[in-house]
């Protein structure tokens, strides 16, 4: 019975497990049975994204590990002066929390986009957009501090040299993802709430026809930018 | 994968709000447990094997919760999780190398300036 049931259009019948991995592979047309090629491809740029970021996080590491001169402390640089007394890592961690909080209203826009809620969607769109604003705003403000500081990418007051190169690589990166990412988010949201999901009206580039699962695709990229962060946050912050 | 969730997806995901705000809860309760690991100042391997598992345990939240990974049939799931993996090789040939560099700069140029 197996081996035949991916040709068959009921998707109850299709295989789970390794055996539907293989089924799904080794089957006509199209690899991902539930995904739409949208989100597979949403999904792959990611995966190259992933790779983009870890190579980041892996030159640092090498760095770090390479060099005989002590590693400045990331909990002593990135502290704040706030009431009379040094609050360690302070602002990253506010950071954590306001991009965390991002991907929840994010997550909850997909949902409401789903139940075809356009202004309940369009407004978690931009109250994620919002919090990603505000999140690229303190970076920016972080920025500014270290290079008062004297923080280069060749050089910086607190001990090795190449912190600086791997500080302003990593999170340039990130925070031009999360820029771009508020770009798209806007995007979106406007499409929602002109309600071009639900009279399916094509988008002024691909002329394609507009579907709510644009805003899950527009998910998939926010979460991963918390995702990445998530990972800085451990090993570039707390390390 | 259960057949109940292969309906879901026939037009896209479905799922109560209540689950994403209990899994914004967790994520949230997680940042400020890997941010203790720091204003506590907990050192050494212990402090290690906190963030890295304080790490996994979010990432883990949003990609099968918020990407709704945990939803999609195992083709795309083996798909895009598997070759991070591969990343593992590339820190293990790293950490060789890097251990090569500091022994020779060690060696050759003596101690740290």
């Amino acid at each position: 019975m197996t081996p035949t049931v991916q040709t068959h259009s009921d998707p109850d019948l299709r295989s789970a497990g390794l055996r539907g991995v293989a089924a799904d592979f080794g089957s006509d047309q199209r690899a991902f049975k539930t995904a739409s090629w949208g989100k597979a491809m949403m999904w792959i740029f990611l995966l190259s994204d992933t790779f983009v970021f870890g190579c980041f996080l892996l030159a640092y590491m090498t760095a770090r590990m390479s060099t005989p001169v002590a590693w400045p402390n990331p909990s002593e640089v990135f502290a704040l002066h706030v009431g009379g007394q040094d609050v360690p890592l302070i602002l990253i961690a506010i950071m954590t929390f306001v991009l965390i909080s991002s991907s929840g209203t994010m997550a909850m826009a997909v949902n409401f986009g789903y139940r075809r809620e356009r202004s309940k969607t369009a407004a978690l769109m931009l109250a994620t957009a919002l919090l990603g604003a505000t999140f690229v705003g303190m970076q920016a403000f972080e920025w500014t501090k270290l290079i008062s500081e004297g923080v280069r990418p060749w050089q910086n007051p607190f001990g090795a040299a190449q912190f600086g190169s791997a500080f302003f690589m990593i999170t340039g990166f990130h925070g031009t993802h999360v820029t771009i990412g508020v770009i798209f988010l806007l995007i979106v949201a406007r499409k929602v709430r002109r309600g071009d999901f639900d009279e399916e009206r094509r988008g002024f580039f691909t002329s394609r026809k507009g579907r709510y699962e644009a805003v899950e695709i527009m998910g998939l990229y926010w979460h991963f930018v918390d995702l990445v962060w998530v990972f800085i946050f451990a090993f570039f912050y707390l390390w | 994968m259960s057949e109940t969730t292969v309906h879901a997806q026939q037009s896209g995901q479905h799922h109560p709000i209540r689950l994403y705000l209990a899994v914004w809860g967790l994520l949230f309760a997680l940042s400020a447990f890997s941010y203790m690991v720091d204003y506590l100042g907990i050192q050494g391997y212990l402090r290690w094997s906190l963030i890295l598992l304080f790490m996994m345990l979010k990432a883990g939240l949003i990609v099968a919760v918020f990407m709704h990974m945990a939803w999609e049939r195992l083709a795309l799931v083996y798909a895009i999780l598997l070759p991070p993996l591969l990343v593992l090789v590339f820190v293990a040939l790293m950490v060789s190398e890097s251990n090569y560099t500091i022994f020779t700069r060690l060696a050759f140029f003596g101690a740290a300036s």
